[in-house]
């Protein structure tokens, strides 16, 4: 899943300086689920927004509304009339949401107010874990389901570093080595020989961006 | 000097190599004093590439100016900071400014340094740099192109063998031997016991292995050391040692015991040579030498 954070509530005031009709839109998936954009959230940023414009004795009308997904055209159509009444929208979703957002409704300004992280796993209680970089070029079937790309901070294809130290990383120590996890994991797995090959460097034209996917059962007939 | 870093390490001579450090800013006296001092004393010296990722002079620039000097440079190049175009650029670069030597590192991560918001470049890694020195060498670059003449490299690696743990170490140490590395310089060892029983591993592989002596100024450095760089273990009867000297005399002491283990290791053949590294103390490799009996 996306996992994002709210930004500062003084950065969302900053941006929402010029407007008066706000509309909170949140987002019902992915960062409800990591407890920054849903419902919920929604919710605590106007009442704090709320008393933020208050202390600063300006009148502000805010409205809140949350849709299931905002990167998606069936969820974000709806909200086209209610949109009306506003002359701003402050989009809880991940980036991603934010600018389907803006992108669809053009005549008026989206604002963000998350900040988003990365694609990671829940790993407990308030606690996510980066996992993927989406290189499209997948590995983890070489390295014991351990991603070298995103768990290495440097990213390194064929062992680790010399700033490991103990299993633990030189950029923090917090942080496990990732080879030094893909090498006990495919140890245990018998797969050592499949490390023992020199990966070549990265085919990084592979993730020019922005990436675009069109599933192959909706290309034309003559794309095909 | 006389001959090349090749023709060093394949004469069978116990081969010495030490350290220049490029400076931050435009005033270079102090290295070139160091550079006049060493450049006759050693068969080469590395010159680091923006070494704990502070910015500095670039090695490709101070090689140069070392084999201006009838030094004999060994160029590092770390991945850290370029790209595949710029790497192999500079690698064609130090081959027409007549640099044949070069030492292959990931490089240390951009936020141990001074520009923590920089982008961390890691196109490559070690082991493929290595590669692409040995491609370049073909008259191939990395997109597969001619080139119209190939560059000549003798190319190094590093290597930890106090890493704990050890063996994803020696995984890529073994990839580094397959890439077409030719000598290692290792991390600073200081436990010769230790490090003999990584020589009678590493000898099968039949490259020139240059032990890493880093200088101990003071028993607290060697104590710092323990605690913070990855691989580096000074045993307790050395920090005693190291302690025992007088206020003031720790350089010396540390000089002394540098000279003692590169003296042990040249007698008792252990390696191929070392790589000194006086981090800061670059003017007292001499004495270094001399205390291990080494004069050139």
């Amino acid at each position: 899943m996306i996992v994002a954070e709210r930004k500062p509530i003084e950065e969302i005031k900053k941006m929402l300086a010029p407007y008066k009709k706000i509309l909170i839109a949140g987002c019902g998936t992915c960062v409800a689920v990591c407890m920054a954009g849903g419902e919920k959230e929604v919710g605590i940023i106007a009442s704090l927004l709320r008393m933020a414009f208050k202390m600063d004795g300006r009148e502000v009308e805010m409205g809140e509304i949350t849709v299931e997904r905002q990167c998606d055209k069936e969820f974000i159509q709806p909200l086209a009339d209610r949109i009306k009444e506003y002359d701003a929208i402050l989009s809880t979703a991940c980036g991603v949401g934010v600018q389907f957002m803006a992108e669809h409704y053009d005549t008026i300004p989206v604002f963000p107010a998350l900040n988003t992280k990365f694609m990671g796993s829940n790993e407990g209680e308030g606690y996510w874990k980066e996992r993927c970089q989406a290189c499209n070029a997948c590995v983890l079937g070489e390295t014991g389901g351990v991603c070298p790309v995103t768990i290495c901070a440097k990213g390194l294809l064929n062992g680790p570093c010399g700033g490991t130290n103990k299993g633990k990383c030189e950029v923090d120590k917090e942080k496990d080595c990732a080879w030094t996890l893909i090498y006990r994991k495919c140890e245990h797995l018998n797969q050592l020989d499949k490390i023992r090959e020199i990966f070549p460097p990265r085919k990084y034209s592979l993730s020019t961006k922005p990436g675009k996917l069109l599933h192959e059962a909706y290309l034309k007939e003559e794309e095909q | 000097m006389a001959r090349t870093f090749k023709e060093a390490l394949q004469s069978g001579d116990f081969v010495i190599t030490a350290e220049v450090g490029p400076p931050k800013g435009t005033n270079i006296e102090e290295m070139l004093h160091h550079i006049d001092l060493l450049k006759d004393k050693v068969d080469a010296l590395n010159v680091t590439d923006n070494q704990s990722s502070v910015m500095r002079i670039s090695s490709l620039a101070v090689a140069h100016l070392i084999k201006e000097k009838g030094g004999e440079p060994i160029l590092q190049m770390t991945c850290r900071d370029r790209n595949r175009l710029a790497l192999q650029s500079d690698l064609l670069s130090a081959h027409i400014l007549d640099i044949h030597n070069v030492l292959c590192l990931t490089g240390d991560y951009i936020t141990v340094g001074d520009h923590i918001d920089a982008k961390p470049v890691f196109d490559l890694d070690s082991v493929q740099l290595i590669q692409t020195v040995r491609s370049l060498e073909k008259g191939k670059d990395l997109g597969g192109n001619d080139l119209n003449k190939p560059v000549e490299f003798c190319v190094g690696a590093i290597v930890t063998p106090e890493a704990d743990p050890l063996e994803p170490q020696l995984l890529k140490f073994e990839k580094k031997v397959k890439a077409g590395a030719e000598f290692f310089q290792t991390q600073a060892i200081y436990d010769l016991n230790k490090f003999k029983d990584f020589m009678q591993y590493a000898r099968k592989f039949n490259k020139k292995i240059m032990a890493g002596i880093v200088l101990l100024v003071s028993a607290g450095m060697a104590k710092y050391m323990n605690a913070n760089v990855p691989g580096i273990f000074v045993p307790q009867d050395l920090i005693e040692e190291m302690s025992s000297a007088p206020k003031g005399k720790g350089l010396d002491k540390g000089i002394e015991i540098a000279g003692r283990m590169i003296k042990q290791l040249k007698d008792e053949k252990v390696c191929d040579g070392v790589h000194i590294m006086a981090i800061g103390k670059e003017g007292v490799v001499p004495q270094i030498l001399s205390a291990a009996g080494i004069q050139k």
